[in-house]
């Protein structure tokens, strides 16, 4: 995994609540066998009409916007399904950083797998920030994990709270089997005092 | 020793490391393995050079790309071929049991889990699937995954995780007839909101929940995830016990009684606290159904499409503006008004035998209405051998239903089961998102008496006004 101490980018405003993993990536192309490749589908039934033209309403199509690689939402971002499909199309995408005022778990903690930091922010300022880009005050943001803190250069800065060892890891960019893997002697020891009725009966698939 | 609640006990107990400020060492029982959130998962254990930690305790299926139509038939999409082929590929290769499409097992995973026995009391379950909080309903601690942890878990067996906060969802009374499981979990979604239980673990209590089946108890469970919660779970009791005897995995004679006095200690000590508490009263719920793009966007069968001007914020009405303008809905339209193109009964929500039992009382003897297309989906091929045995697929085709072969189908619309644009569909499945069953597909969340009487009137009705005396 890719780490991440400091990202500086453009935002890209998507104001919409309880964006699902559905819209992020739709089910049509979740029947890909790899981890990449998946960005040019992001946000697409959104992003592109039936016929495959590009919605020029939608934010990830307009200029100010398209080369973004901070996203700003709304709340409860990433509901829905489980498919890490959704972090691997938005980081495929260009996507770093997601702010938004909450987020589904399963998606949360997907991101930090994938070197995507999502930052939860209040509602209110999320809304401040909404109006700042609309006005153009807010373009880019810095995103400082070491200082866990947001500024836009221009007079907009924020801190934030991530949990200490999420950020650890995504500081470091480490493997989590790794970690859990060096604790072998307690999994093992563990495995040796399960409950017998636990054990799987062995019956073969027929 | 302090208090604790069923969700405490079953995560004490499998804690197998805990470090000051960081996630838990959860060892996990069961993982359960589809072929959509796999493949890199499989992949990424072949560039570390890493092994199948248990592959006696990972179970894989096929579900979500199935075709539902003749089995006999080679799978006619090529990428989702490809998919299956390479989970076939991989529990060879890793030595992980595989229900493949042809096996007489093969089912929705959230099906076929608790149907073999697989699925006990107690046990940490994952899969890379959201829908795993289904298997809550025996008292296990069951949540979905994302793929990198499917990797951790293959390689591990443990997954590392934060402990959730607990909520207890209270349901007293007893249910009106007509009004069933689906029904109680949409009107708790509606009323706590698609992120109410965010970070929670949910326990169901109460007497209506008491009363349910295991069937009904897992459709409860199964949609915790859709209130935002990571997992749900009911404490087990005689109904549990009743339900596992003799499934095939399931602990057999000594063991089994042994495993029974462990689980009946599997319930929350009076006095444990959870940190959120709802209640609902059964007498207050009627049959649900959503109009909206969010399954928290729903109203009793008796109501109207709300107006927008009716939220509170402007967020949310923006939210329901829109979600209008996409259902093609307006505001005032007594539910019973909306008409249907389409009917889907299945998904892990609402596929079991009685589910379909259920919904082929509804039909005895009535046809479907002229202008609507209407399917059942078994969840698994066991239900479907035994509605077979039982005379319910004879029900469902003379009244012009199809009945297809088992798996995830119209649920998520992987396969070739999808709505047209602008199809309106009445559907058992769990989630009404833009675009899920079908671009510019309209889905309508219901239990499957309440689709089953969609199908035959051809719009909504209220269930509870027909005379299933039968």
């Amino acid at each position: 995994m890719q780490p991440m101490r400091q990202h500086t980018g453009r935002v890209t405003p998507l104001d919409r609540a309880n964006v699902d993993t559905d819209q992020i990536i739709p089910k049509q192309f979740l029947k890909r066998i790899e981890r990449t490749g998946f960005g040019q589908y992001l946000f697409y039934n959104w992003r592109f009409d039936e016929q495959g033209n590009p919605d020029p309403d939608f934010e990830l199509n307009q200029d100010a916007y398209k080369d973004g690689s901070i996203l700003l939402a709304g709340s409860n971002f990433g509901c829905g399904s489980s498919r890490e499909h959704a972090p691997w199309a938005l980081l495929d995408y260009g996507f770093r950083v997601i702010i938004a005022p909450s987020f589904a778990d399963i998606f949360y903690n997907n991101c930090f797998k994938n070197g995507i930091l999502p930052v939860k922010l209040p509602e209110e300022t999320v809304r401040t920030l909404f109006a700042r880009i609309e006005s153009g005050e807010t373009v880019d943001l810095t995103v400082d994990l070491e200082a866990c803190r947001i500024d836009d250069g221009n007079g907009f800065s924020v801190s934030f709270e991530v949990d200490p060892y999420r950020r650890h890891c995504l500081l470091e960019g480490l493997d989590d089997t790794a970690v859990t893997l060096q604790q072998e002697d307690r999994i093992a020891k563990y495995e040796a005092n399960r409950p017998a009725y636990y054990r799987i009966h062995p019956e073969p698939v027929k | 020793m302090k208090p604790r609640t069923l969700f405490d006990k079953v995560w004490d107990q499998h804690v197998i490391h805990q470090e000051p400020d960081q996630p838990a060492i959860l060892y996990i029982d069961l993982h359960l393995v589809h072929e959509v959130t796999s493949p890199q998962a499989f992949e990424g254990l072949r560039l570390n050079g890493r092994k199948v930690r248990r592959p006696e305790l990972t179970v894989a299926t096929m579900d979500h790309n199935v075709p539902t139509t003749d089995r006999s038939l080679p799978v006619t999409d090529p990428v989702s071929a490809k998919q299956m082929e390479t989970l076939a590929e991989n529990c060879r290769e890793f030595g992980v049991p595989l229900y493949d499409l042809h096996n007489p097992q093969q089912g929705i995973v959230h099906v076929i889990g608790p149907e073999l026995g697989l699925t006990l009391p107690g046990k940490t379950i994952v899969c890379g699937d959201s829908h795993t909080s289904t298997h809550g309903a025996f008292g296990a601690l069951a949540f979905g995954i994302g793929t990198s942890e499917v990797e951790h878990v293959l390689a591990t067996q443990c997954l590392q995780q934060s402990k959730p906060k607990t909520m207890e969802v209270h349901i007293k009374g007893k249910l009106g007839p007509g009004v069933t499981a689906k029904d109680v979990i949409l009107a708790v979604i509606a009323k706590i909101g698609t992120d109410g239980a965010t970070g929670t673990v949910i326990e169901y209590t109460g007497e209506a929940i008491r009363n349910m089946s295991m069937e009904e108890r897992m459709t409860v469970c199964n949609m915790s995830i859709e209130a935002g919660a990571r997992a749900g779970m009911v404490a087990p009791d005689e109904t549990t016990f009743a339900y596992l005897e003799g499934r095939p995995y399931a602990p057999k004679g000594e063991a089994f009684e042994e495993a029974k006095k462990a689980w009946r200690q599997l319930r929350t000590d009076e006095g444990a606290a959870y940190d959120f508490r709802v209640e609902l009263d059964a007498a207050d719920i009627a049959p649900q159904v959503t109009w909206g793009t969010s399954p928290g966007m729903g109203v009793s069968v008796t109501d109207r499409v709300p107006h927008p001007e009716s939220f509170p914020s402007a967020t949310e009405q923006k939210s329901v503006k829109r979600a209008l303008e996409y259902m093609g809905l307006e505001p005032g339209t007594p539910i019973t008004d909306i008409h249907v193109d389409r009917v889907f009964i299945g998904s892990c929500t609402n596929s079991r035998i009685e589910d379909l039992r259920a919904a082929a009382q509804v039909v005895k003897n009535r046809r479907v209405s002229p202008n609507v297309k209407a399917m059942v989906v078994p969840g698994s091929q066991q239900v479907k051998r035994q509605a077979e045995a039982e005379g319910l697929d004879r029900i469902f085709r003379d009244a012009g239903f199809e009945w297809r072969e088992a798996g995830c189908s119209m649920c998520l619309a992987m396969n070739a089961d999808i709505l047209e644009p602008g199809e309106r569909c009445a559907s058992t499945s769990n989630r009404n998102f833009e675009g899920r069953q079908g671009r510019g597909g309209r889905t309508h969340l219901v239990s499957p008496m309440m689709a089953a009487a969609a199908a035959i009137e051809g719009h909504f009705v209220d269930v509870r006004k027909w005379n299933l005396t039968d």
